[in-house]
């Protein structure tokens, strides 16, 4: 059974586009006939992704065996020498990541079951979420920057529809709007170091394994590959919500619970660490300020974003700042090397897994308690104890409590990290304590204590509950798949140029063990129990900046936004309505004097001398009328005298 | 100048007066009578000539049958009696013409006949038999398709004279 | 022996009177006996021709006109009647329906 599932494996790596296209199709059906199918066409994203979830795992099981990279593609569309191609290209990170994303969209999709029940547009959140997973695969896929730019865009347009899914609410479209166009700022830089690439190559091809050969061959000149590298992060920092284009993250959490869990947590915003990962070897061969950069910014937000995620009422909004900062450890750790690189990517690995179960978690206590703050909260692990378990597990992990996902990976951050880098270091391990902290109070202030509300808060059904059992399971597990103890399997998949041996060190994994608990144990003294106000109130200055954001988002409304909005646009329309109008007006009205003019000519002039021979048409018959005089004899006299001319002229001539 | 010219000048004279008080006089049956003197000097012309045929048919119709009718046509339309101002308008355009003509029609006989040389054969003299004998030998045809002329004539001006009393 | 010419110029002159007559007579019979003048001139061309030439075709010709005369003269004094009968009038000048 197990050689047979083997050989069907070996032959299903050739066909990995069908995992991209079978949420399409799903995406199709619902859209076509969703709204007639019994329970509302949830049933075809369910099927299409329950498929594409045993496949991909039949894909990553080629890889388990020792298989090798796949790629294949077919010529789409030539523009003189440069060539775009569709196609897949598979190796052992892609494989992982397949998993991920149909795991976690599979896992949302059965979740929605219950928590959109009776939502106003059920047929259409499932189309959209179909698709936006199809655009997810399709960037894991990619071969060449060309298609994953394609899936990259559509993501980013599933992503704004899903926010704004309920955009009665003017709040939520606003949202919607704000992180379309945030990551769309990211995108402008993005796209010019693909332009970047693509003429470093000579214009014939986008292609990841060609641009990456020629990088590593050193011929291009060093400023060009810097400068495509920064460019290639702008789109990073723009759709994994690094600073300074961190602010649409928090927002986006007016967008229904499943959508933070799959688009905010575990996949899209993964797709900017993805790209760095992926166009490493620019990264590497980039003069080394780059990576400097990389290591900055990630720092930078790392550290914002989990004081921020301290003073949170709203759920989901600490689950999002610690995304943010879950995030920065991925750019921090990318920037160490390709040691860091594979830490990072199994960072995400696990990541997803227990963020889409916390959002997921609390998206059930808020569908409970119909609210989202968390001082609404309190004792909840008695009425719901399956959410309660699960988003224990998942806090623990996020935490960093071994032998949980999170311990695993965050241990192979700092452990990249300790090797030179000890600010760094430095930094990762207090935002650690940071992190344990605000998980901590978290969990706290929603299911210890009493409630208080006024609902009656009961578990969740079956089909909300299910997913997050799931994912529970799959955080425990997964962590073990980057232990070094256990041969690290992991990393024999997931590697730059070729697998590392990988080292533990026992002692950086007691100091993040330490770093975690002293966050638990702060935490729950202070918060344990109930208070009137939050304690951390204390810190007055410092709890009115995070409460503004450290005013970065109202610097950008009145710094940019509306400057653009009321005065430059204003003027432009002024520039559009007076000077471009009036041009065009200018030219009509000009036009129309020639018209007059030209009419004038007309009618005067040409009318004038046709009239006029034909008046002295009319005038000369009306005199020679009167030759008519009703007289014969006098016609008789005309006769005659024609007579006598003519009789003269025969005689004479004739 | 012979005698027959002298004949002929005399007879001339008389049919040319007469000819011309026709057309001016202002009395519509004095008008008549001079018609009457011209017809009679051109009979005498013809006989002149050695027309002897002629002469007489003409004076026989002209004299004796048209006039008649034109009296009688003067006396149905009630002709004004006595003097009246009996031309139009166009009188002098007709003077204009009348002399023009006769301007043409001298300048071309003088042209085509010198006096002096052709000469009227007034030895030509032709009998009524040499005239009913050409008539009824070479232009027979002729003279019944005249034959058939004066018929239609006769039909045509009773037709056209006659009260349509029986109209409808 | 009388010279042709004299008989063609006495000829042109009853034609021309005959012209001056019919163009300008008001009287619509007095335009018929202008006619009569022109036709008389006319033959007598002819017969002086015949005599000339000596033929007697000239003289024949003239018959025929002088035929030809007596019905036409017929055919217009009835034509005039019709016009008296139903214009109480028979003067030329007001027969102008056909002015413009």
């Amino acid at each position: 059974m197990v050689a047979e599932a083997a050989t069907a494996a070996s032959g299903i790596i050739t066909s990995s586009w069908i995992v991209v296209l079978l949420p399409v199709i799903s995406a199709l059906l619902t859209l076509f006939f969703g709204k007639r199918t019994p329970g509302k066409g949830a049933v075809y994203g369910i099927v299409a992704l329950g498929a594409a979830f045993v496949m991909s795992l039949l894909i990553l099981w080629h890889f388990v065996q020792g298989g090798g990279t796949y790629t294949s593609g077919v010529d789409w569309f030539t523009i003189g020498p440069f060539r775009v191609e569709v196609g897949q290209y598979i190796d052992g990170l892609a494989a992982v990541m397949l998993v991920v994303v149909t795991t976690v969209s599979l896992c949302v999709h059965v979740y929605s079951l219950g928590y959109m029940d009776g939502d106003v547009r059920f047929t259409w959140f499932y189309v959209v979420l179909s698709l936006f997973t199809a655009a997810m695969l399709n960037v894991v896929i990619a071969p060449n920057l060309i298609q994953l730019l394609i899936g990259w865009e559509v993501m980013g347009v599933c992503s704004y529809l899903l926010i704004g899914h309920w955009y009665e609410e003017k709040q939520n479209s606003d949202a919607a709007i704000k992180a379309f166009i945030t990551t769309r700022i990211g995108d402008v830089p993005f796209m010019f170091g693909i332009f970047a690439l693509i003429f470093a190559t000579g214009f014939t091809t986008s292609n990841i394994s060609a641009i990456g050969e020629l990088v590593k061959s050193h011929e291009l000149s060093s400023a060009l590959v810097a400068g495509a590298a920064i460019l290639l992060f702008g789109g990073t920092i723009g759709k994994s919500a690094q600073f300074p284009l961190h602010v649409w993250l928090p927002d986006a959490m007016a967008g229904p619970t499943p959508v933070s869990a799959l688009i905010h947590a575990a996949t899209m915003v993964a797709a900017g660490v993805y790209l760095v990962g992926r166009m490493y070897e620019v990264f590497i061969n980039a003069e080394p300020w780059v990576l400097q950069v990389l290591g900055i910014i990630g720092a930078i937000t790392m550290l914002g974003s989990a004081f921020m995620a301290l003073i949170q009422d709203d759920i989901k909004r600490v689950l999002a700042y610690s995304t943010l900062s879950q995030l920065a450890y991925m750019v921090a750790s990318m920037s160490l090397g390709p040691a860091g690189r594979n830490a990072a990517f199994f960072h995400l690995f696990t990541h997803a897994f227990f963020k889409a179960l916390l959002f997921l978690g609390a998206g059930s206590v808020i569908h409970a308690v119909h609210s989202n703050n968390m001082s609404d909260m309190g004792g909840l692990r008695k009425p719901m104890p399956v959410t309660f378990w699960t988003f224990l597990v998942g806090s623990a992990a996020l935490a960093g409590i071994a032998p949980l996902a999170g311990f695993w990976s965050k241990d192979e951050m700092l452990v990249s990290a300790s090797e030179g880098h000890e600010l760094l270091f430095a930094i990762m391990l207090f935002t650690a304590v940071l992190t344990a902290f605000y998980t901590t109070r978290m969990v706290v202030q929603t299911f210890f204590g009493t409630y208080e509300g006024h609902g009656h808060p009961h578990e969740s059904p079956p089909s909300m509950a299910g997913p997050l059992v799931v994912l529970a399971i799959g955080t425990v597990i997964v962590g073990f798949l980057g232990a070094p103890q256990l041969h690290a399997p992991f990393f024999k998949w997931v590697f730059f140029d070729e697998p590392e041996a990988l080292h533990f060190e026992a002692w950086i994994a007691l100091v993040g063990t330490a770093a975690a608990l002293l966050g638990i144990i702060t935490a729950w003294k202070l918060y344990s129990p109930k208070r009137e106000t939050d304690p951390l109130r204390r810190f007055g200055g410092a709890w009115n900046l995070l409460e503004h954001r450290y005013y970065i988002d109202a610097f950008y409304m009145k710094g940019i936004v509306y400057p653009v909005r009321d005065r430059a646009s204003a003027a432009v329309y002024w520039f559009n309505q007076h000077v471009l109008d009036g041009i065009v007006n200018g030219a009509g009205a000009a036009a129309r004097g020639l018209a007059q003019v030209v009419n004038l000519f007309d009618r005067g002039v040409i009318d004038r001398a046709v009239n006029g021979v034909a008046g002295t048409a009319g005038a000369t018959g009306g005199l020679l009328k009167y030759i008519q005089s009703g007289n014969v004899q006098r016609y008789m006299a005309f006769l005659f005298v024609g007579v006598l001319v003519l009789a003269i002229v025969f005689a004479k001539l004739v | 100048m012979s005698a027959q010219e002298y004949a002929f000048v005399v007879l001339a004279v008389v049919g040319s007066v007469s000819a011309i008080s026709v057309v001016l006089a202002r009395n519509v049956v004095h008008a008549a009578l001079y018609l009457v003197i011209t017809l009679l000097s051109v009979g005498g012309v013809y006989l002149l000539l050695g027309a002897e045929f002629v002469a007489w048919v003409q004076i026989l119709i002209y004299v004796g049958a048209i006039v008649i009718l034109f009296l009688f046509g003067l006396m149905l339309t009630k002709a004004p009696i006595g003097r009246d101002m009996l031309d139009n308008q166009n009188r002098w355009i007709g003077g204009i013409v009348g002399f023009g003509v006769f301007l043409g029609l001298v300048f071309l006989i003088q042209d085509a006949f010198r006096v002096q040389d052709s000469v009227a054969a007034s030895t030509f003299r032709t009998t009524t038999a040499d005239v009913g004998v050409s008539l009824f030998r070479d232009y027979v045809l002729p003279f019944e398709a005249v034959s058939f002329l004066l018929l239609a004539a006769l039909i045509g001006a009773v037709v056209l004279a006659r009260k349509d009393a029986e109209a409808k | 022996m009388i010279r042709l010419p004299f008989v063609l110029f006495f000829a042109a002159l009853l034609f021309s009177a005959g012209v001056y007559g019919v163009l300008a007579r008001r009287n619509a019979v007095m335009v018929l006996m202008a006619i009569e003048l022109m036709l008389n001139a006319v033959n007598v061309n002819l017969v002086a021709f015949g005599s000339q030439l000596q033929d007697v075709t000239g003289q024949i010709f003239a018959l025929f006109v002088i035929a030809v005369a007596a019905a036409e003269v017929g055919i217009g004094l009835a034509i005039v009647i019709l016009l008296y009968r139903n214009r109480e009038s028979i003067n030329v000048d007001e027969v102008n329906l056909l002015k413009w």
